[in-house]
């Protein structure tokens, strides 16, 4: 029982960084009805630039010009590199998706690939092939509930990615960006009619999933603080799966889904030796696709190919 | 420039250029190592000179004129003065059967390729592996251009293609790792290497059992997705299998895969695809691309349809696998990942979905640009996909999309303008 509960608590921290991807799929693929693929590599990049604005307000903090603790670093650092990828999303819809609107959906798809490629590679030229690492900035504390070992640190992914999705799904509900993301993904062709901007809103929805991206970018360096270059490529790619295994555009679908991906791998490695994590998770994926093949949310119409 | 240009050299059959480029490449071998030095280089370009002009930008002038000198010149002069032989040659080959002319044609683009790759070991290479990614690119393009579904499980397919070859090959020839002792002579392998290879596109085949089944309940990205985690299921499973040494790899295949044999592999692969495409279960793939329904109303059998395209489609994806686990004679699971993949579908797409032309473009221009930009080092994965980028933006079905191969067409001998009239 000790054991299920400690792999519990991992597997919710797991299934976080999974969460907050597949989100940001979710949502561009609600919209335009294409999967950005270079999601992943925003996260990438998202850390990375969390790890910049990190080392400059350590630095700015300890040259004694502006007394700030940890805690408050951590936060602006999660805030500004949120703000800052967003753009970095935009730019991505700006070259690589909205020449291609009309094209054939697998064009897109490609050149989604092809950003991906240059953002590891750029990152690879900039940066070395050194791998850095995320500063600590806040102390780990560990807490024993009766056996089971919950760090502060787990808790605070935990719940900050489920603010987030939270704030999302507020944000879709109840604003009217939202209301006009949910008539864009209701029908693409009539909302320009109805006076939506409709370039205006893709960019915001890749602004958001960027947001979201480097928001779980600067957690997993708080987690894990080892950076690479190419440690989006499969953070990305079972995020996806994870995105569609949702639904289409379900702000809820994407979040579970995402935990419940985490929830496989962990508890697959518990039983399992660890190497047949991806095997068994991935059987697992194909038998749910088999009987649901629309997702937990998606409602089954038929994704008609515009090639 | 049309005039200077495109003018002279159009009455040029298939057959006239076949010629001049194999008249250049004899001659680079006969003259090329003299010339590349009073040229100032220290050795025969090896891949048109990009690696030197990109290496030493002063060098730039004797690479280029290299290339006019040896191939460009040779190839044009020969051309235009073998036209009207050419023609009459060709026009009395076509009255032939068909398999006379296309055995001629092919035979002249073997000995090109043959001659062009002889000066050294890394040409060979080069071409070898450009060709089978023209099958993998062909066969991705049956069922990602033809069929028009986004499908990610080739590089799976590849796998298990090289892994089962590579055990029948070295279990059986080589050594004793896999069944006991080696019962059969090294000198029975080269004709036993087929069988080897096909029995690996069948298992590759089944395997895409995993894929076509699922794809007659749901399309396009739930497909996708199932493809995908069939692509990690595969991957993860040689992993975890010891008895093929798991990530380390399996190595010390033996080296039967020689260009003569995978040059004739992908002569059978394009000619099969060609065929398939153009018979009536490739014109029906288009029409379930196209409207699934309407095609079911109109009598194709659309599930028969699919799982046709998939199984063969995997067929040879197995087949180019194990033809490539034998050129490098190493393979590792992580080979057969999503990189591949990515390479995979920038071929395809860079050359033109639902084209076999396209997709012998595409693979042949991307393994090429790889290998000429090496020098760039990591700049290469920043210029490659810009390119590709640029391609899809200006042309987003690919270079040369939604043509077809007529190979009749093709050998025909170039009439004047006013004997058609």
């Amino acid at each position: 029982m000790v054991i299920f509960l400690q792999n519990l608590v991992n597997a919710l921290q797991w299934g976080s960084f999974y969460a907050l991807i597949a989100l940001g799929y979710s949502m561009v693929y609600s919209i335009l009805m294409l999967f950005n693929f270079a999601h992943g590599d925003i996260f990438m990049v998202g850390s990375y630039i969390g790890f910049g604005v990190s080392m400059g307000l350590i630095a700015l903090a300890s040259s004694g010009l502006v007394a700030m603790p940890n805690w408050l670093i951590l936060v602006l650092t999660i805030l500004f590199s949120m703000f800052l990828t967003s753009f970095v999303g935009m730019i991505v819809e700006r070259v690589g998706y909205r020449p291609l609107r009309d094209a054939p959906r697998a064009s897109a798809a490609i050149t989604g690939l092809m950003i991906g490629i240059i953002l590891e590679t750029g990152n690879l030229a900039l940066l070395g092939a050194r791998r850095v690492s995320f500063p600590s900035l806040i102390e780990t504390t560990t807490y024993d509930v009766s056996g089971v070992f919950v760090t502060n640190k787990k808790i605070m992914i935990v719940v900050v990615s489920l603010l987030l999705a939270f704030a999302l799904h507020q944000f879709v509900r109840r604003t009217r960006w939202g209301m006009a993301m949910r008539a864009m993904a209701f029908d693409f062709a009539v909302v320009p009619l109805m006076g939506v901007p409709v370039n205006t809103m893709a960019a915001l929805t890749f602004a958001i999933g960027s947001a979201l991206a480097a928001a779980a970018g600067i957690l997993f360096g708080v987690a894990y603080p080892v950076l690479d270059p190419y440690m989006g490529i499969l953070f990305g790619w079972k995020a996806f799966v994870a995105a569609i295994l949702g639904g289409r555009g379900s702000v809820m679908g994407a979040t579970l889904a995402g935990f419940l991906l985490g929830f496989t791998e962990i508890f697959v490695a518990m039983i399992f030796p660890s190497t047949l994590r991806d095997l068994i998770a991935y059987s697992i994926i194909l038998l749910i696709l088999t009987v649901r093949p629309h997702g937990f949310f998606g409602e089954p119409y038929s994704a008609r190919l515009r090639l | 420039m049309r005039r200077y240009f495109r003018t002279p050299f159009s009455r040029v059959p298939l057959l006239g250029w076949l010629a001049g480029i194999l008249i250049a490449v004899a001659l680079e071998r006969l003259a090329g190592a003299p010339l590349a030095l009073a040229l100032g280089l220290t050795k025969v370009p090896v891949l048109f000179g990009f690696v030197i002009m990109l290496k030493k930008p002063a060098l730039i002038p004797s690479a280029v004129l290299y290339v006019l000198l040896i191939y460009a010149a040779p190839t044009a002069v020969v051309t235009r003065l073998s036209i009207s032989p050419a023609n009459r040659l060709a026009a009395w080959l076509v009255r032939l059967p068909m398999a006379i002319p296309v055995a001629v044609h092919l035979g002249l683009l073997y000995a090109a390729l043959h001659i062009w790759a002889e000066i050294s070991d890394y040409r060979v290479l080069v071409l070898k592996l450009t060709l089978i990614a023209v099958m993998v690119t062909l066969s991705l393009n049956v069922i990602n251009g033809y069929m028009g579904e986004f499908s990610c499980s080739h590089p799976g397919f590849m796998a298990i293609g090289a892994y089962f070859a590579s055990v029948f090959t070295v279990g059986l020839f080589v050594n004793d790792q896999f069944f006991g002792a080696v019962f059969l002579p090294q000198a029975l392998g080269p004709f036993l290497f087929p069988i080897a290879l096909i029995l690996g596109g069948f298992l590759a085949s089944f395997g895409a059992l995993a894929v076509a089944i699922p794809s007659f309940r749901t399309r396009g990205d739930y497909l996708a997705i199932i493809s995908l985690a069939f692509l990690f299921i595969v991957k993860s499973l040689i992993e975890n299998l010891e008895f093929v040494r798991g990530p380390r790899g399996l190595s010390g295949q033996p080296d039967w895969a020689t260009l003569p044999t995978v040059f004739l592999w992908t002569v059978l692969c394009v000619w099969s695809i060609n065929n398939f495409v153009r018979s009536t279960v490739g014109k029906a793939l288009n029409a379930v691309r196209d409207n699934e329904m309407a095609a079911g109303a109109m009598t194709v059998d659309t599930r028969r349809t699919k799982i046709v395209a998939f199984l063969f489609a995997a067929f040879w994806a197995g087949v180019a696998g194990g033809l490539f686990a034998h050129v490098l004679r190493y393979v590792n699971p992580s080979t057969f990942g999503i990189q591949k993949l990515a390479e995979v579908l920038a071929m395809v797409y860079f050359g033109g979905l639902n084209s076999v032309y396209g997709s012998i473009v595409g693979a042949v221009s991307i393994s090429l640009l790889g290998e000429a930009l090496r020098p760039l080092e990591i700049f290469k994965w920043i210029i490659i996909p810009l390119l590709l980028i640029l391609v899809m933006i200006y042309r987003p079905t690919g270079l040369i999309a939604f043509k077809d191969l007529d190979v009749t067409a093709l050998l025909q001998p170039k009439r004047k303008p006013e004997e058609e009239a």
